[in-house]
């Protein structure tokens, strides 16, 4: 009737570990405290308990006492909140040439898109080894990116990117699920993420695709008639897209902001929101005229742009090619 | 203590329950103990449908597969049970009914300050009970109790408006009592009865009001901005319509976070008092506990975003709330650790109060233990929405505070019934509520853990999760049989218990020297007061004649 009965999941992440070892460590903390709780209660309820002629001791409190046991836990509860400080920054912020995979997440399906043009859905084969960044965004609610095996959970909003980043560290299937309520069929929204060896994923990887999806991006910005403005001299109405993305953009407000993903999405749908210095609010906004799929892809074209040699999104190679995100703005 | 009476049975003195008859009598009351059955019965009505959503709930999970109902009924199912335990159960069961039966006497007063606003207050309650009945009975809600945006305002198409409207008025029956209590402390205590001399009920109650106060208004302004974004299409939370979905998260946890405080506070009132009292000593360390209260109180504003460590908020918003949500729990634990410390060298007796108030600092400390878990940001990323989660405040939220409102019904029901409920049963009881409990909600700390996550009506393509959730179900069913029995003895002793002195227990505290049941002004002459609160030393141990107990 029961297939298996695991007590501990699956550790399928460079994340996973860190994870475990706190919680690991947290478990030892708070088995103590309940140790010393429960026996100290036990202990007082049967030693003292009510005698004939035994009355009970009055006593008043003690701040020393207080104080012990106040600054004992406090000082307990810096060291978890600082280890859990540092495992939550790892964990949020992707390390530089990351592989990117956009993730579109609607009731109640995930789609995924390599970068590279193969897109999956309710699926996602990633390798061994490599870190992967997830750039996502929902459709419709807020749903959320849960991989049990990687500890690693991103809710994904409507309207915006959100991020996130693994690296697996184990070949096998493991469970996707959505996290976040989402209607109907939020149980159903499930999928799986298959991690392979390196050489079978190149197997994998080189099956049909459309092409790169910065390659998909720049037919649709030539379609759309972006390139009009957006030409690669200064002579555009709108600004040169060359080598934009990661680097600080100054505003007709005088702020400054990083040309990140969210920024380049907030320029196509609301393109008034943040003007660049020296430009005119002309360019009409393009919100439910391209759908999330053609944003991704526009997206990863404006990358592209930064990316030193043309032929740029081939990351089957990874290591030696430098995708040049060194300034770019990771904080999400 | 019996006034001239002039009714036909000359046994039974003259107290609130028999000063007069009639369902006007009741409607109309403005006696503060009328007013807290009123709450008992209304409360204890909607625990049971609670409940009874629970149950179906549990039963649907008994198997992977969505087969006893539909992905859609389930959802409504979690979402109603959400909604009526904590906004028509959790948080008006101990202030309303054992708050507004024992604040004024606990200080020595004749009623609350304002007795029309309390019979107010009820009225409400009742008006949006009434009207989250009729969105049930005709369709329901399937938002989760949380209505998070823009699910709640764009997507879904059952009743939020109106359980959204059912719980903005029970919101300001909340607040009224809150109200209520605050200017009945300052301004109604007998004299003598210093700050320094309440008992440990009053601070507590007194820090929930202030929640009840500053925090209800909030949800009731989001409840309001979700309605308007629904029916009027403005961008709030929308983000198709310019609005923030994470602004909905921040508004209704501010309010959502110290609503647990509002449920776990006065628990934590009612276990001090039986704790001094089944030990006979004063309570360890009185002003710690006292303003631990206070500061869970202020502190418990402070959290609210540890909700959202990976909705998308920032990093460094993040590290904050991570921050202050272990400042919280420093006043929790020094209130363990008091209760603890007030055993030793007590004189200790083992009645269904005691035994409810041991198994409150049980639960309630593995509670507070897995929230440090929950607020250590990286952990949290991977146990948060998932059965962790749901096992976590189950233990504080149910674990903590029924056990607190069971412990004290108990406690104050010769008070409040004039009779003596059944002590070997109500033992039982205790022991039944405290292993049902654990069995139900400690294998979904393990399955949290393992990653299944909440709200999910169907886990046939995980079916290892299937033995854990088949003991979360069972002890369900051990649960459910704990809380009937207590239900069936009071209703038993109304008729059959024994009549109670005045003082079973021999407590200490001003609402002890009233008659059982009390009158209707509760005392006949203004107490003095010249005590501290909790002087065991001065009082014999209980009336062991009147309690028959095999020890």
């Amino acid at each position: 009737m029961f297939d298996n009965f695991p007590l501990w999941p699956d550790r399928a992440s460079t994340a996973a570990g860190n994870v475990d070892a706190l919680f690991i460590f947290l478990l030892i903390v708070s088995g103590l405290m309940t140790l010393l709780i429960f026996t100290a209660v036990f202990y007082f309820a049967a030693r003292y308990r009510s005698r004939r002629g035994v009355l009970a001791e009055q006593i008043e409190g003690s701040t020393p006492l207080e104080l012990t046991w106040s600054i004992i836990p406090l000082f307990v509860f810096l060291v978890i909140f600082a280890w859990g400080a540092v495992v939550y920054f790892k964990s949020r912020t992707p390390p530089r040439d990351s592989t990117e995979i956009y993730v579109v997440a609607k009731q109640w399906m995930w789609k995924l898109e390599h970068a590279e043009g193969q897109r999956e859905i309710n699926e996602l084969h990633v390798p061994v080894g490599r870190d992967v960044k997830l750039i996502m965004t929902s459709q419709d609610v807020i749903h959320s990116f849960f991989v049990p095996a990687f500890r690693m959970k991103q809710d994904v909003l409507p309207g915006r990117y959100t991020v996130a980043w693994f690296q697996a560290t184990k070949p096998g299937t493991y469970h996707l699920f959505c996290a976040e309520y989402c209607g109907t069929q939020h149980s159903g929204m499930i999928g799986s993420i298959v991690v392979m060896e390196p050489a079978q994923y190149e197997a994998w990887m080189s099956g049909g695709t459309t092409g790169p999806l910065s390659a998909t991006g720049e037919k649709i910005f030539a379609e759309l008639g972006c390139v009009t403005c957006h030409r690669t001299d200064t002579q555009g109405r709108g600004p040169n897209l060359q080598g934009v993305f990661g680097k600080p953009v100054l505003l007709e407000s005088g702020l400054t902001v990083i040309a990140d993903e969210n920024y380049i999405r907030e320029s196509i749908l609301d393109p008034g929101a943040k003007i660049v210095k020296g430009f005119k609010p002309v360019m009409p906004t393009f919100q439910g005229l391209v759908s999330e799929e053609q944003l991704n892809a526009l997206v990863a074209y404006v990358k592209s742009l930064s990316q030193p040699v043309a032929a740029g999104t081939k990351t089957a190679a990874a290591a030696p090619q430098d995708t040049n995100k060194a300034t770019g703005s990771q904080v999400q | 203590m019996s006034m001239a009476t002039a009714t036909a049975q000359p046994v039974e003195r003259e107290n609130y329950l028999n000063k007069h008859y009639g369902v006007g009598s009741w409607l109309f009351t403005t006696d503060h103990k009328r007013i807290a059955l009123l709450y008992l019965i209304s409360i204890t009505f909607f625990f049971f449908i609670g409940g009874f959503f629970a149950l179906l709930i549990r039963l649907e999970l008994l198997t992977p597969a969505s087969d006893l109902v539909q992905a859609d009924t389930y959802n409504k199912l979690f979402t109603m049970h959400g909604m009526v335990m904590v906004f028509f159960f959790l948080i008006p069961s101990i202030p309303a009914v054992l708050g507004n039966f024992l604040v004024p006497m606990m200080i020595g007063a004749k009623d609350l300050a304002f007795p029309r606003i309390n019979l107010l207050s009820w009225y409400l309650y009742i008006i949006g009970g009434v009207m989250m009945l009729h969105c049930m009975l005709t369709g329901g809600v399937d938002t989760g109790w949380t209505f998070y945006t823009p699910f709640s305002t764009a997507f879904t198409n059952t009743k939020i408006v109106e359980a959204g409207l059912a719980i903005f008025v029970a919101g300001f029956s909340s607040i009224l009592t809150g109200l209520n209590f605050v200017v009945t402390i300052h301004r109604m205590r007998a004299p003598g009865m210093t700050w320094s001399r309440l008992p440990l009920f009053i601070w507590a109650h007194y820090a929930t009001s202030i929640i009840q106060i500053l925090g209800t208004p909030v949800i009731a302004i989001t409840i309001v901005l979700v309605a308007v974004e629904r029916t009027l299409h403005l961008g709030i939370f929308d983000p198709k319509l310019g609005g923030d979905p994470l602004l909905f998260q921040h508004l209704f946890w501010f309010y959502s976070h110290p609503a647990v405080y509002i449920m776990i506070l006065p628990s934590m009132g009612v276990v001090t008092e039986i704790i001094a009292c089944f030990s006979r000593k004063r309570i360890f360390g009185y002003s710690f506990v006292a303003f631990s209260s206070i500061a869970i109180a202020v502190f418990g504003f402070l959290v609210w975003a540890h909700h959202m460590f990976v909705a998308g908020i920032s990093v460094y918003a993040a590290l904050v709330f991570s921050l202050l949500s272990y400042a919280v729990a420093v006043p929790s634990a020094v209130k363990v650790f008091n209760w603890t410390a007030t055993l030793y060298k007590g004189s200790i007796h083992y009645d269904a109060p005691m035994l409810y108030a041991f198994g409150f600092i049980g639960l309630f400390t593995m509670g507070g233990l897995t929230g440090l878990f929950l607020a250590a940001l990286g952990i949290d990323v991977h146990v948060t929405d998932t059965y962790f989660v749901v096992a976590h405040f189950h233990y504080i939220m149910v674990g903590g505070a029924l056990m607190g409102y069971l412990g004290g019904m108990h406690f104050w029901w010769p008070k409040i019934s004039g009779r003596l409920y059944p002590e070997s049963w109500a033992r039982l009881a205790a022991l039944i509520v405290f292993l049902g409990f654990n069995l139900t909600f400690f294998p979904q700390f393990v399955l949290g853990y393992l990653g299944m996550p909440r709200r999910y009506a169907d886990y046939s393509h995980m079916p290892e999760f299937q033995v854990l959730n088949v003991l979360s179900t069972a002890g369900a069913t051990v649960l459910g049989v704990g809380y009937l029995l207590p239900m069936l003895y009071f209703l038993w002793s109304m008729r059959y218990g024994k009549p109670a002195p005045d003082n079973p227990w021999n407590a200490a505290g001003l609402e002890w020297k009233t008659p059982s049941p009390p009158t209707t002004f509760n005392f006949e002459e203004e107490p003095v007061v010249t005590w501290e609160a909790y002087n065991y030393e001065e009082l014999d141990a209980p009336h062991k004649e009147e309690v028959p107990v095999v020890r």
